[in-house]
């Protein structure tokens, strides 16, 4: 196949021009203290559900595991803090579903157990995909699948495409942009790692041109003669549109590559990985420590002092309101992610867990959408859709239950990334149809 | 804590509302609008206004009847009064375009849900009917400059055109008739409907729905392309039919009312050529000389059916066909 780099990112359809509101992208992300009280759920991550490996009343260490799970899909999960375990509950994840989880009361020193140690020298993709496993690494961009299921590919002489995403396209959220310069040096090791094990030949480092500054660092990172004689890892400048950064599209505009419907990027010889997980991937090299942090992206009209801020994962967001100066206004809306794709919660009772990457607080203008009106066949919606599907159909089946007609319309290959909704005119509940329509689908139709 | 608001994800709208699209359709009007006033005289300005409040105020009522949510500020009823207005002869009656609103609104629009449910152009649809119930007063067209009561008669370049081939094939042989030129055309001095005479004005309305994409330009410019093609073809003067007979009204706010077009692409382009072979063939074989509302309302109907035939090809789609293939191949294997 085809292994050159492209001049300019080739052509992608649809998106959105989304405001991009990087208020925190010139800020320095601050450390949190460890809180009182930390939640960890048992699943944070695609896949199985952990069961807790401990008991309430247990002394933890952080960076021991608290959850496992045996199925192959699943990640383990350590604790961050470290503490008494205080009680094993259950908490209403925001999909719905109740699942159980470990409160860990703090002891406020973060100390981790004293036989950690780094791993053995990692050379091969089976040494990695175990040392991911150990680390609990999981995508940290926000889609959460785990890192050692995604780098175990079908057939390894494939792949011959890295893709580091940098995009980060969701307005607001700038922890991927933070992370680039602040972790800089891990980020390169990071990268060179994985590319020497996955023994690539072509490495994108894809972000998108409203961040020049991370722009220029990435490019010194890309241009280390020592560890890149010859220059197979090069940025690529993305047009800041929404969904640059969503892996179908990456993929597309890095390598003009399509995957196929209902398939992998390794379909495509494609392995997409965020910035931060590879990042995380050379820090856990180095010290053996298991993934307990996380940089979130807090923003949104509602909170006082918008930063990045690294926790502790269990955060409750409270907590993170308060270290963050409280809320300015009463907020109306709190959305953990990014406005296009986030999810809105019922209370700032919840944790951040692992593949969270921002908290948002709409106060009350920002948070009502516009209201809903008549659809008047414009079709911006279809404009709109970057895998040319067609919205207000999948809409009108939806309502009317007409499985036949999802299917035909392929509804399952939406990614629900919003930019129908937010070209409506009419400010339809498109994505909320699809999602009704796709569990029509999931449950044959019954109610 | 107060409740928080739940909503599925986006949790932002783009800027475009109903309301501002129809602002730019009427915007985009306004050269044509103005272009009428000054070639037809004020009788003009008092048709847009008498449509355009008929309209409104139909919308307003019917939604009330029907106890459905008032949508008269949505701005759509008054697009369809303005298109109505520039689509009608200058020297009709007021109350046949109040009657032309009514039933644009009530019967064409609002009895089938209201807007976007339609299936054929309000307007137009309004503009049969008044062509079919007052044949006299539909078709007398006044000469541009002529206001008031020294009002004069003429004949579309269109009707002139016709009079003309009558005139040569008949065998005693008829007065041949001087036809305006390109310029007159592209300027719009000529008889017509109040709208529809300017090229220019329709012309910069036309560029102002682009520049705001309000419109996808593929439905005029196949539509025109189409009339040109098959006006060539037919010995026709091409540049001539393209200028004359509202084709330009026709093809660029007609045409591409939402509503009333395919939404896809490659729907859209089946949609204008066959709005533009209908046009052309209502030109050179029937007996009417403007095609141009009869071809929409025709394709109108046929939306649907060019909708459930011509469907977008979705991201990745193509590929997993050949996949299934090529598994299958594996499997026979
Ligand atoms: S949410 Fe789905 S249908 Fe809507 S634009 Fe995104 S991919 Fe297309
Ligand atoms: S964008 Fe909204 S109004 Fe336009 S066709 Fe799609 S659903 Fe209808």
């Amino acid at each position: 196949m085809d292994l050159s780099f492209p001049r300019r990112p080739f052509h992608s359809k649809g998106g959105a021009n989304v405001p991009h509101r990087k208020n925190t992208a010139h800020m320095e992300s601050v450390f949190m203290p460890p809180p009182d009280k930390i939640i960890l759920p048992m699943q944070q991550h695609i896949g199985a559900i952990c069961t807790p490996t401990v008991k309430k009343g247990d002394y933890v260490y952080a960076g021991q595991v608290i959850g496992n799970s045996e199925a192959y899909v699943s990640a383990p999960i350590h604790a961050s803090v470290s503490g008494t375990v205080a009680d094993i509950t259950q908490i209403t994840m925001t999909g719905g579903q109740k699942i159980d989880a470990v409160v860990i009361e703090s002891d406020g020193k973060m100390e981790f157990e004293p036989s950690i140690q780094p791993p053995a020298e990692i050379k091969t993709k089976k040494e990695l995909d175990e040392a991911t496993w150990n680390a609990g690494l999981v995508g940290l961009g926000g889609a959460g699948f785990p890192s050692h299921v995604k780098l175990n590919v079908k057939d390894e002489s494939k792949i011959d495409t890295l893709i580091i995403n940098v995009a980060e396209c969701e307005p607001y959220v700038t922890a991927d942009h933070r992370e680039a310069l602040e972790n800089g040096e891990n980020v390169l090791l990071g990268i060179y790692k994985v590319k020497e094990i996955l023994g690539v030949k072509r490495v994108f480092i894809a972000v998108e041109e409203n961040k020049p500054d991370a722009i220029v660092k990435l490019t010194e990172i890309a241009d280390n003669p020592e560890l890149d004689p010859n220059d197979e890892v090069r940025v690529i400048k993305l047009k800041s549109r929404y969904p640059q950064g969503a892996e179908k599209i990456l993929i597309k505009v890095c390598t003009n590559r399509v995957v196929p419907e209902g398939g992998l990027p390794s379909d495509v010889g494609c392995i997409v990985m965020n910035i931060a997980s590879v990042a995380f991937i050379s820090t856990f090299i180095k010290n053996g420590k298991p993934l307990t942090l996380k940089r979130v992206s807090i923003d949104g009209s509602a909170i006082k002092n918008p930063q990045n801020v690294i926790v502790p994962i269990g955060t409750k967001i409270s907590d993170i309101v308060e270290f963050c100066g409280g809320y300015k206004t009463e907020p109306k809306k709190i959305m953990l992610g990014g406005p296009m794709m986030g999810t809105a919660l019922t209370t700032d009772d919840f944790p951040i867990i692992k593949q969270n990457n921002a908290v948002l607080f709409f106060d009350e203008k920002d948070a009502n959408l516009m209201k809903t009106t008549a659809c008047i066949r414009c079709a911006r919606c279809y404009m709109a859709c970057p895998l040319s599907l067609r919205p207000r159909d999948f809409e009108m089946a939806s309502d009317s239950k007409d499985l036949e007609k999802l299917k035909d319309l392929h509804i399952m290959n939406c990614m629900e990334c919003g930019c129908c909704s937010y070209a409506c005119p009419a400010g339809r509940k498109l994505v909320h149809a699809i999602r009704v329509g796709k569990n029509h689908l999931r449950t044959g139709g019954a109610k | 804590m107060e409740k928080l608001i739940m909503s599925s994800s986006p949790h932002l709208n783009g800027k475009k509302r109903t309301q501002n699209i129809m602002l730019d359709v009427i915007i985009a009007l306004a050269p044509a609008m103005i272009a009428g006033v000054i070639f037809f005289g004020i009788r003009a300005a008092v048709l847009i206004v008498t449509c355009v409040t008929a309209c409104v105020l139909s919308e307003f009522l019917s939604r009330k009847i029907m106890k459905r949510d008032n949508t008269a500020w949505d701005l759509s009823a008054v697009v369809t009064g303005v298109l109505l207005a520039l689509n009608l002869p200058v020297s009709l009656n007021p109350l046949m375009a109040a009657f032309g609103s009514v039933i644009a609104i009530v019967v064409v629009k609002q009895m089938f849900g209201g807007i976007g449910m339609n299936f054929v152009n309000p307007a137009l649809t309004a503009r049969i009917v008044l062509v079919n119930s007052f044949p006299a007063d539909m078709t007398k067209w006044t000469q541009p400059f002529s206001y008031g009561a020294d009002m004069v008669t003429t004949a579309t370049p269109l009707q002139m055109l016709s009079s003309n081939v009558d005139a040569l094939s008949s065998a005693s042989g008829g007065e041949l008739v001087e036809l305006p030129s390109y310029l007159t055309l592209f300027l719009g001095n000529i008889g017509g409907c109040i709208g529809e005479t300017s090229a220019l004005a329709l012309l910069l309305g036309f560029v102002y729905l682009l520049a705001r994409q309000i419109i996808h330009p593929v439905i005029p410019v196949v539509y025109i392309s189409t009339v040109a093609g098959l006006s060539f073809l037919f010995g026709r003067d091409p540049l001539f039919d393209i200028l004359t007979g509202g084709l330009l009204i026709g093809a660029i706010f007609m045409a591409t009312d939402y509503t009333t077009c395919p939404m896809f692409i490659g729907g859209k382009v089946i949609f204008a050529f066959g709005c533009g072979a209908l046009t052309m063939l209502i030109r050179q074989f029937g007996s009417m000389n403007e095609g141009v509302s009869y071809a929409i309302v025709i394709m109108n109907i046929l939306v649907p059916l060019i909708e459930r035939y011509v469907k977008p090809k979705t991201f990745g789609q193509k590929k997993i066909v050949k996949r299934k293939q090529n598994k299958a191949k594996e499997g026979v294997k």
